[in-house]
């Protein structure tokens, strides 16, 4: 194990029922890179995500995040910050609200990354209670949850799904920033041209197996594709070929 | 603990300023009001209210809850995701549920109560009895909500799981006894039906708040066994104990549900 490995994940295996999703995962995220989880829907990019965040657990294999191996002990988890892929939260509470309860929560008194709020122009937004906002704007409450604790690890389930472009770039470029000052990057999304602008490292999955891990340019070379939705596209065209 | 406090905090605020529990306050408030001012005294007051507590609190708390949690998946995973032990989370989503619904069923019936005045200190204290009783019926039904929602994946499935537990306990567990009580006229019946009895919350808590009231009309079968079997004060503590219990229960099973659940 190199060590600028922050997150190991080390033969991982979940079955729902008779259904197996995950069959061995194997997988390194580097330090200080933005690693895209990638493959078509059911591969277990959702359920790999909640893995190693702890909302499920794993029927075989383990999970290692800067050095401790994770379990029942939820202390890890105040280094991850996490972006859900649906931001329905108690329609009742304010944004503020939200962000005053995990900030009592993890118990921190440091300053909070609140620039996200001012970017994406929160502001009022943040004290009317969420029933009232929009669903793009909820999104944007989810991403400042995110950002807030400087986490060392970020994980983000489709981050860009349902904002505008501006907020999406604002989100992008938060990523880009994150990822400059040595933080690291977890993300998914379907939409591969975000992907591409954002990715250092891409994990494809397909069938719960890890199909492809390496850098971008490794996988385009690969593949000898030009942009990653076609080296993608090769890839499982080889998978199909070969079954 | 302080986590569960924390956790409670927030999810409280949230249900406090539900449509749901305002609703469910103010039904308490028109409907103890309008008793006492028909039957014009507090003991047939509470005596009336007691049926309307008995099937409109399992009612809204197994419903309501059942639905509060499902809609509360994605505030669990954001929560779950936090540095915070599984367990303090359930405490304090739990709680933060269960008490403004008791504060809500305890503010409905009391105000009125105290507005109009109650006759003498006996009545003082079934009204006391009736708050308690309601209250463990809330801490119960709320926990065969979580218990219902996080068993059951599907929502509408949930939702009909919960309908149906009430249902069950409430309407068609009467005549269950019933047909019980009619096939087995000729065998001695006290036993079972005092096991019978037991497996029900909404029966135990109407025999408990009828041992206290002395309407032995009203007793049904249950209850007039339960009586000439234990005599009324050992009867009411074995009630009460056993309702307690129920409030425990479904909790309990919901909490462990929650620690292995994958979410």
């Amino acid at each position: 194990m190199s060590d600028d490995a922050l997150l190991v994940v080390n033969g991982v295996r979940k079955r729902f029922g008779v259904v197996p999703v995950l069959q061995g995962i194997e997988l390194t995220v580097r330090r200080g890179r933005v690693t895209a989880i990638l493959g078509p829907n059911g591969a277990g990019k959702t359920t790999l995500i909640k893995i190693v965040l702890g909302l499920t657990g794993a029927d075989a294999g383990c999970v290692t995040f800067d050095g401790q191996v994770l379990g029942d002990d939820p202390r890890p988890r105040a280094a991850i910050g996490y972006m859900p892929q649906i931001a329905r939260y108690p329609e009742n509470l304010s944004g503020a609200e939200l962000m005053t309860m995990l900030a009592d929560l993890r118990g921190t008194t440091a300053t909070l990354d609140r620039e996200l709020v001012d970017r994406f122009r929160l502001g009022s937004d943040l004290s009317k209670p969420l029933r009232a906002l929009s669903g793009g704007t909820r999104q944007k409450v989810n991403a400042v949850l995110a950002f807030l604790f400087a986490p060392t690890l970020l994980v983000l389930d489709e981050p860009t799904a349902g904002l505008d472009p501006l907020s999406s770039s604002v989100l992008k470029d938060k990523i880009h920033e994150e990822r400059e000052r040595g933080g690291t990057v977890i993300l998914t999304s379907h939409v591969m041209t975000e992907l591409e602008e954002l990715a250092d490292d891409v994990v494809f999955l397909l069938d719960g197996t890890v199909r492809f891990a390496g850098s971008l340019h490794e996988l385009k070379l690969r593949t000898r594709q030009l942009n990653l939705e076609r080296a993608v596209a090769q890839l499982m065209r080889e998978d199909m070929e070969a079954a | 603990m302080k986590t569960v406090a924390k956790v409670m905090k927030y999810e409280l605020r949230d249900v406090i300023r539900s449509r749901w529990l305002i609703a469910y306050t103010g039904f308490f408030l028109v409907v103890t009001d309008g008793l006492l001012r028909f039957t014009g005294d507090s003991a047939n007051g509470i005596l009336s209210l007691l049926n309307v507590v008995l099937i409109i609190i399992p009612l809204v708390n197994v419903v309501f809850g059942t639905m509060h949690v499902y809609n509360a998946r994605e505030f669990m995973e954001l929560l779950l995701a936090q540095p915070v032990r599984r367990r303090q989370l359930f405490g304090g989503l739990y709680l933060g549920l269960a008490l403004p619904l008791s504060l809500g069923f305890v503010a409905g019936v009391g105000i009125p109560f105290l507005l109009h005045g109650v006759d003498d200190s006996a009545q003082r204290s079934t009204l006391a009895l009736l708050l308690a009783t309601g209250v463990v019926l809330t801490f119960c039904f709320t926990g065969l909500a979580f218990w219902l929602a996080l068993r059951i994946e599907d929502r509408a499935k949930g939702l009909a799981a919960a309908i149906g537990v009430w249902l069950l306990m409430t309407v068609l567990y009467d005549g269950l006894v019933l047909v019980i009580g009619t096939m087995f006229a000729d065998h001695s019946l006290e036993k079972p039906l005092l096991v019978l009895m037991v497996l029900d919350p909404v029966d135990l808590a109407r025999v408990l708040m009828l041992l206290r009231l002395d309407v032995s009309a009203l007793m049904g079968y249950t209850g007039a066994t339960f009586k000439t079997f234990f005599g009324s004060v050992a009867g009411a503590l074995l009630a009460f104990g056993a309702l307690l219990l129920w409030a425990t229960a479904p909790t309990l099973a919901a909490l462990h549900r929650f620690r292995r659940k994958d979410f």
